[in-house]
C-alpha cells in the first residue's frame, strides 16, 4: 500500500514533468530510424530487427530514466524526509522500481504501431511479437533495477547514469565478446548475457531459464540498492 | 516519552555525538542549542531513525528504535533543516501525498488539511508550486507536512534558519501553538529563539551535553553570577593588580582580559553572588591611585552562559 503511494508519486513525476515525453520521443526516433531504414531492403514482414536492437537502446534509455530516482533525492535532501516517513526502505525501493518498470513499459506502448503497420504490408507471425513484447517488459524491468541500483550509489545524476548505462551495456554485449575470455569462463559468461536470453523469448521460445535470469537480475539490482541505502545510515 | 542512553555517533574518525543521555517527557518543548557542528542535527537524525547510532540506545514511548522503527515513525513528525520538500509538487498535492503515505484515512484528509491551513496560515498558497515559495512559506508548509498525521512528537531542525525577523516571529508563534499539546524538539544556534519558545534548553557542544535545565532555571543561574569588568590606564603591571584585588573579601577570581583601548589593561573579576563586592573593590582601588577607565557589572544573560560553555579550546 505504501509502496503504491511511492510508485504513484514517482510515476506522476515522470508524466507531469517533460521527462517521460522527451524520453519516449527519443526512444521512438532511435528505434524507428534504425528499424525502418533497413526494413524495406529485406522485404520481410517481421519485427526481428526491432527486437534485435532493443537491448542496446534500452541500455542507455532506461538508466536515463532511473538516474534521478535516488540521486536527486540525496542531492536535494528530500531523501531524509522520505526515509523518516513511516515507510520501510523496502517499500521505497519497490515503489521506485515499479515506477521505472512502468515507464519502460510506457516506452513500448507507442511501438505497438510497428507490428500493426507491418501486418498491413505482409503476413506477420504474431507469436514472436507477443514473445518479443513480453521479453521487452522483463528486459526493461531488469535494466530498471540496475539503473535504480546505480542511482542509489551517488547523489550525482550524471554518475548514476554512466554507471547504470555501463552495467547495462556490459550485460547486453558480454555474449558478443566471448572470444576475449578463457574457454573455461565462456559458458558462465554466455549465461550472464542479457541479449541471448531476451532473443530467446522474442523468438517465441518460452523457457523458464530465461525468465529466471531476468528475475535474478531484478532481485540482485534491488538487493544491491537496499545494501547501498543501508550503508548510508 | 523519549529516553536516550549513551548515544554515540562516529563519522569515520570524527565523533559527532559523544555518549549523551537524556529524557524528554510528554508535552515538553525542548530546545537543542549549540554552535554549528556541535552535533545537534546528528542527535535529531538518530532520534528520527534516519541515522543509526554507533552505540547507545533510544526508546520512544516504550519502544526501542532499533526494533520498532516503523511504529515509532508513525508517532513522529520530522522536518529536516531548510525543509527539503519536493520542489515541483503543488503544496496541496504534497500535503495529500504526505497524508496518504502517513496512512491518514481519506475521510479525515480534507478536514485535517483545513485545520493545518488555518494553523500554519497556508490556505491561500495551496495551489502554488513548493519550489517557488519564499523560505518562510516553505517552512510553514514543512511544518504542516510534519503535523499532517497529528503526531505525538514534532521534531524541527533549525526551523527559523535563514528567515527574516517577521517570518521568525510567525514560525515561533506556530511552534508555541503546537507546543501546547505536543512534545516538540527543535534545534537552533540562536539563543533568543530557544529562550522564547522552549520550556527546557539543552546545550550541546562538541557532541556532549554541557547544560540541561528548564529555561527559567538557566536564566536564574545566569543572573545569580557576579562578573565585574575593570579597566586601568597603564599603571604598574598586571600581576600587581591581580594580587592586590585577589585578596579583597568576596572576590573569587580575577583574570586579565586581552583587547580594549590601547594604553589600558582590562580585567574580569568574579564575585561571590551572596554579597556585593563592588564597594570593597572600589575602596581598594582608591587606596592605590591607579586610574580607573572602566568599572561595570556584566549583565549575565543566557548568552554569556552559552558562550562560556561552548567556547573554543
Amino acid at each position: 500500500m505504501r509502496a503504491f503511494t511511492v510508485f504513484a508519486k514517482e510515476l506522476r513525476d515522470y508524466f507531469v514533468s517533460p521527462i517521460a515525453y522527451i524520453v519516449i520521443s527519443i526512444f521512438l526516433l532511435v528505434t524507428g530510424w534504425f528499424f525502418f531504414t533497413p526494413f524495406f531492403l529485406f522485404n520481410q514482414a517481421s519485427l526481428r530487427d526491432f527486437f534485435a536492437l532493443l537491448p542496446i537502446v534500452f541500455s542507455f534509455i532506461v538508466p536515463a530514466v532511473t538516474m534521478r530516482l535516488f540521486s536527486e533525492e540525496f542531492n536535494m535532501g528530500s531523501y531524509e524526509i522520505l526515509e523518516t516517513l513511516p515507510v520501510t526502505t523496502r517499500d521505497i525501493i519497490i515503489g521506485k522500481f515499479l515506477a521505472a518498470a512502468a515507464l519502460a513499459a510506457a516506452l513500448l506502448v507507442p511501438t505497438l504501431a510497428y507490428p500493426l503497420i507491418v501486418s498491413l504490408l505482409g503476413d506477420l507471425d504474431w507469436g514472436p511479437i507477443a514473445g518479443g513484447y513480453l521479453g521487452a517488459l522483463f528486459l526493461g524491468a531488469a535494466y530498471g533495477a540496475i539503473g535504480l541500483f546505480a542511482s542509489s550509489l551517488t547523489k550525482n545524476q550524471i554518475i548514476a547514469f554512466i554507471v547504470g548505462a555501463v552495467l547495462c551495456f556490459a550485460l547486453t554485449l558480454i555474449d558478443k565478446m566471448l572470444f576475449f575470455f578463457p574457454p573455461q569462463a565462456v559458458s558462465v559468461l554466455s549465461y550472464l548475457g542479457a541479449d541471448a536470453h531476451f532473443q530467446n523469448i522474442s523468438r517465441g521460445i518460452i523457457d523458464s531459464r530465461d525468465f529466471l535470469y531476468f528475475l535474478s537480475i531484478i532481485f540482485l539490482g534491488l538487493y544491491g540498492t537496499s545494501l547501498a541505502l543501508e550503508n548510508r545510515k | 516519552m523519549i529516553h536516550a542512553e549513551g548515544l554515540t555517533k562516529d563519522y569515520g574518525n570524527l565523533r559527532a555525538v559523544d555518549g549523551i543521555t537524556f529524557d524528554i517527557s510528554r508535552g515538553e518543548v525542548l530546545g537543542l542549542l549549540g554552535p554549528n557542528g556541535a552535533g545537534k542535527t546528528t542527535t535529531l537524525r538518530m532520534i528520527t531513525g534516519y541515522l543509526a547510532p554507533t552505540s547507545g540506545s533510544i526508546r520512544i514511548g516504550g519502544r526501542s528504535i532499533q526494533e520498532d522503527l516503523l511504529e515509532i515513525k508513525k508517532t513522529m513528525g520530522y522536518l529536516p533543516e531548510s525543509a527539503p520538500l519536493y520542489k515541483d509538487m503543488l503544496v496541496y498535492d504534497y500535503l495529500v501525498y504526505a497524508a496518504e503515505i502517513r496512512g491518514l484515512e481519506k475521510e479525515r484528509r480534507m478536514e485535517r488539511l483545513k485545520e493545518l491551513a488555518g494553523l500554519c496560515g497556508i490556505g491561500d498558497i495551496m495551489h502554488r508550486t513548493v519550489g517557488e515559495l519564499s523560505r518562510g512559506l516553505k517552512q510553514r508548509v514543512g511544518i504542516a507536512y510534519a503535523m499532517i498525521s497529528d503526531p505525538e512528537i514534532l521534531i524541527l531542525d533549525e526551523p527559523t534558519a535563514g528567515l527574516d525577523p517577521n517570518q521568525i516571529a510567525e514560525i515561533r508563534e506556530i511552534i508555541r501553538e503546537i507546543g501546547k499539546k505536543k512534545t516538540v524538539i527543535l534545534s537552533t544556534h540562536i539563543l533568543s529563539e530557544a529562550e522564547a519558545t522552549c520550556d527546557r534548553i539543552m546545550i550541546i557542544d562538541r557532541g556532549r551535553i554541557v547544560a540541561d535545565d528548564a529555561t527559567d532555571a538557566l536564566k536564574q543561574s545566569a543572573a545569580g553570577r557576579v562578573v565585574i569588568h575593570l579597566g586601568f590606564r597603564e599603571t604598574g603591571d598586571a600581576d600587581e593588580v591581580i594580587s592586590l584585588l585577589g585578596t579583597v573579601e568576596g572576590v573569587e577570581k580575577i583574570e586579565r582580559v586581552d583587547g580594549g583601548e590601547p594604553g589600558t589593561s582590562h580585567f574580569r573579576l568574579y564575585g561571590d553572588p551572596a554579597s556585593d563586592v563592588r564597594d570593597r573593590v572600589y575602596d581598594k582601588i582608591r587606596e592605590t591611585g591607579w586610574r580607573l577607565t572602566e568599572f561595570y557589572r556584566e549583565k549575565r544573560t543566557l548568552e554569556a552562559i552559552f558562550r562560556e560553555l561552548t567556547r573554543e579550546g
